[in-house]
C-alpha cells in the first residue's frame, strides 16, 4: 500500500514539474529559451551518469567523452552526409551505446579509485583524438551547424530529456534496475543471488553512454557548432558535480544538478556580486560548501523534507575506494 | 613503535609474492635505456629530458599517493595549487626577491596553504561525506583555485625567470641541458627528503601510523587530523617543486592552466605505480616521461595530440596486467 502510493505521490509531482518545464518557455525570451535548452542537455547528462554512478555504484568520470561521441555523431552525419538534425539522435544513442560498452568491458576488472581514473582518461582521451583527426571531425576548429531557434532547441531538448526520463525511470524500477542496485549494494550478494555482474555491469555502461551520446547530440543542436574544447574537461566534471549535488541515486536529484551547474554560473556572471573573473572563484566555493553542509545532494534534503519513502541505501554508500581496512 | 608501524605497511603495501615480474621489467627497460642511450646521442638526449619530465610528475604523482594514502581521496585540486604557489613564486620574484629565496618562500607559503585548504575546505566534507563527496570537494577546490589564479594574476602569460643560466654539458656526443638535469635532481631530492623524513622522524612516525591505522594512532596519542592536514601540507610543497620545475621548462607556460595536463600524467604514474606506493609513483612517472619522449621522437604517427592518449593506452594495459598497479596491494575484499 506506502509503495503504491509513494508512487502515486512521485507520478503527480513529476506531471506538475513537467507541466511547469512545458510552459515556461512562454515566459522567456529567445536567448533564456536556449539557456533553458542548455539544462535539459545536462539533465540528459546527469540522467545517464545516474544510472551508472548513482544506481550501478560504478564511478565514471568520463561521461563529457560519450557526449563527445554522440556530439560528434550528429555533427559529422549533418554536415557530411546531409541527414536532418533529428534522425541522428538515435544514431547517436546506438554509437555511444557501442562506445559505452568499449569503456565498460575493461572497466570490468577495475573497482573504485581505478576506474574513476580510467574514465577520467578517457575524458581526456577522446577529445584529443578529434583533433588528431581533423579530416574526419574538423579539428581543432570543429564543424558549423545549422542554427535553430531558441523555442525549438527549448522543446526538443526537454522533450528528449522527458523520453529519457521516462525511459530511466521504466529501466530503474523494474528487474534491471533492482539488479543495478544490487550490484551497487554489493557485488558479492548480487552475483550470489544469481545477478552477472559482467552483464549488468557493461548494460549499465551502455545504457548509460547512450543517453550520454543523445545529450551530446542536443548539446551540439544548441551550440549549432562542434569542437574539441567543447567537450573537454570540465565537462565531464561539471556532470559529476550536478550528480552529485543533485543526489546520487536520485531521480528527483538530476534537475536541480542540471540547474546547479548551468543556471548558477550564469546567475553569478549576469549578477552584480562577482566579476566575470570570479565566478569560478564563487562556483568552486558553493560547491565545497553544498558537499560540507548537504554531502547526499538536494535529493536527500528533499526526502528528508517531504518523508518521501522509505530510506534507501544512498550515495554515502558508494565507495571510491575499496571497503574498510 | 616505528617497527610495528612499518611491519604493519609492510603487509598493507607490499605483496612479495609472484612479482618478480615488475622487476624483471623494470631491469629490462632500464637495461634497454641505457644500451640505446649508448649507441644513439638522440636516444641519450630524449631519454635525459623524458627523465626531466617524468621528474616533474614524479613530484606531483607523489604529492597525490600521499593524500590518497592518508585519506583515499584524489587529489583533482593538486594540480592547481601547485600552479597557485608557482605564481606566488612569480610574484615574490616580481617583488624583486631572486630565485632561491623567492623558491624557499614559496615553499613555506605552500605548506601553510595546503595546511590551511586542508582544514578549511577538505576537513568539513570529510567529517560528514563519504569519499564521493570529498572527490567533489576537492573537484570544486580545483575551480576555485585555478579560478583565483585567474582572477588574481589574469589570463596572460607570464614569464618566469630562469633558474639556472642555460647551459650545455657535452658527454662523448651528447648535449644535456642543464635544465634537465638539474630538475631531475631537485625533484629527486624533493621526493628523498620526504622519505626521510616519514622515516626518520617522529612526525613522520605519526603521520605513518595514522594512514594506516587511524583508530590505534589515536589510542596512542597521534592527532590524526593534524596528521592529515599537515599530509596536505607537504603535498602541497611537492606540488609547488613541480609547479616551479614545470614553470623554468622552456615547454611549458606559466598560465592558469599550466599544470593541467601535468596533472594527468601524474595520475597515469601514480595509477602505473600503485597509488598508494610512493617509489611505485616515482618509477611510474619516469617510465611515462621516458615513453612519451621516445614515443613522440621516434614514432612519426604519435603526434603531440597523441600523447595523452598513448599515456591512457600505457595506463590501461598496465591495469590489465595489474589491477592495482605495480607496487599496489592487492587487496582482499571482505563479504
Amino acid at each position: 500500500m506506502r509503495l503504491r502510493r509513494v508512487t502515486a505521490a512521485s507520478v503527480a509531482v513529476t506531471v506538475v514539474i513537467a507541466a511547469v518545464i512545458a510552459l515556461l518557455p512562454l515566459t522567456l525570451s529567445n536567448y533564456h529559451r536556449a539557456t533553458g535548452a542548455s539544462v535539459a542537455v545536462f539533465f540528459i547528462a546527469i540522467l545517464a551518469l545516474n544510472i551508472v554512478t548513482g544506481y550501478t555504484g560504478q564511478i565514471s568520470i568520463g561521461h563529457g567523452a560519450f557526449m563527445a561521441v554522440g556530439g560528434y555523431t550528429t555533427a559529422i552525419l549533418t554536415h557530411d552526409h546531409g541527414w536532418s538534425d533529428l534522425p541522428t539522435l538515435p544514431a547517436a544513442a546506438v554509437v555511444g551505446f557501442v562506445a559505452g560498452v568499449i569503456v565498460g568491458l575493461p572497466a570490468l576488472r577495475f573497482h573504485g579509485v581505478y576506474l574513476a581514473l580510467t574514465t577520467f582518461a578517457v575524458a581526456l582521451a577522446v577529445p584529443q583524438l578529434a583533433k588528431n583527426y581533423p579530416n574526419f571531425t574538423g579539428g581543432t576548429e570543429g564543424l558549423a551547424l545549422p542554427t535553430h531557434s531558441g523555442l525549438w532547441l527549448y522543446e526538443v531538448g526537454w522533450a528528449v530529456a522527458g523520453v529519457m526520463f521516462v525511459i530511466a525511470w521504466f529501466l530503474l524500477r523494474g528487474r534491471t534496475g533492482r539488479a543495478f542496485r544490487a550490484v551497487r549494494d554489493s557485488e558479492v550478494a548480487a552475483a550470489s543471488s544469481g545477478v552477472t555482474l559482467a552483464v549488468y555491469k557493461t548494460v549499465a555502461f551502455g545504457i548509460s553512454a547512450a543517453m550520454a551520446g543523445v545529450a551530446g547530440s542536443v548539446y551540439v543542436l544548441v551550440n549549432n557548432f562542434v569542437n574539441p574544447d567543447v567537450f573537454g574537461l570540465t565537462l565531464s566534471l561539471y556532470i559529476l558535480i550536478g550528480a552529485v549535488v543533485g543526489g546520487l541515486g536520485s531521480l528527483w536529484g538530476v534537475l536541480v544538478g542540471a540547474a546547479f551547474i548551468q543556471l548558477l554560473p550564469i546567475a553569478l556572471t549576469t549578477s552584480h556580486i562577482s566579476s566575470s573573473q570570479s565566478v569560478p572563484v564563487i562556483f568552486g566555493a558553493v560547491v565545497i560548501g553544498v558537499m560540507a553542509l548537504l554531502p547526499l545532494g538536494a535529493a536527500n534534503l528533499l526526502r528528508v523534507a517531504l518523508h518521501f519513502g522509505s530510506q534507501s541505501r544512498q550515495s554515502s554508500d558508494i565507495h571510491l575506494g575499496t571497503e574498510g581496512r | 613503535m616505528t617497527a610495528v608501524v612499518a611491519a604493519l605497511e609492510r603487509r598493507l603495501w607490499f605483496r612479495p609474492s609472484t612479482s618478480w615480474i615488475v622487476p624483471a621489467a623494470l631491469v629490462g627497460v632500464a637495461v634497454f635505456l641505457v644500451v640505446g642511450s649508448l649507441r644513439s646521442s638522440l636516444f641519450a638526449q630524449q631519454t635525459i629530458s623524458g627523465l626531466a619530465n617524468g621528474g616533474i610528475y614524479a613530484s606531483l604523482a607523489v604529492a597525490l599517493v600521499l593524500i590518497y594514502r592518508a585519506t583515499e581521496v584524489i587529489n583533482f585540486a593538486q594540480g592547481a595549487l601547485a600552479t597557485f604557489t608557482t605564481y606566488v613564486a612569480w610574484q615574490l620574484m616580481a617583488w624583486g626577491l631572486s630565485y632561491w629565496p623567492a623558491f624557499a618562500c614559496t615553499l613555506g607559503i605552500a605548506f601553510a596553504g595546503g595546511f590551511l585548504v586542508e582544514l578549511v575546505a577538505i576537513r568539513p566534507v570529510e567529517r560528514r561525506g563519504s569519499q564521493i563527496t570529498a572527490v567533489i570537494a576537492a573537484i570544486g577546490l580545483l575551480i576555485l583555485v585555478e579560478g583565483s589564479v585567474g582572477w588574481i594574476w589574469g589570463n596572460q602569460v607570464k614569464f618566469m625567470p630562469a633558474p639556472f643560466p642555460s647551459h650545455i654539458y657535452n658527454v662523448g656526443g651528447v648535449a644535456f641541458s642543464r635544465q634537465d638535469l638539474s630538475t631531475i635532481g631537485i625533484s629527486i631530492a624533493a621526493v628523498l627528503v620526504l622519505w626521510l623524513f616519514f622515516r626518520f622522524t617522529k612526525v613522520g612516525l605519526a603521520m605513518r601510523a595514522a594512514a594506516v591505522r587511524p583508530q590505534a594512532a589515536r589510542l596512542v596519542g597521534v592527532r590524526v587530523s593534524w596528521m592529515l592536514s599537515f599530509g596536505w601540507g607537504l603535498a602541497a610543497v611537492l606540488g609547488a617543486v613541480a609547479g616551479m620545475m614545470a614553470a623554468a621548462s622552456p615547454s611549458v607556460l606559466l598560465q592558469p592552466s599550466m599544470m593541467d595536463g601535468i596533472l594527468i600524467y601524474a595520475f597515469a604514474a601514480a595509477v602505473v605505480g600503485g597509488l598508494e606506493s610512493a617509489a611505485g609513483a616515482v618509477i611510474g612517472a619516469l617510465l611515462i616521461g621516458v615513453l612519451l619522449n621516445l614515443l613522440g621522437s621516434y614514432v612519426s604517427w604519435v603526434t603531440p595530440q597523441l600523447l595523452l592518449p598513448v599515456a591512457f593506452v600505457v595506463m590501461l594495459i598496465v591495469l590489465l596486467v595489474k589491477p592495482s598497479g605495480l607496487f599496489g596491494r592487492t587487496r582482499v575484499r571482505r563479504v
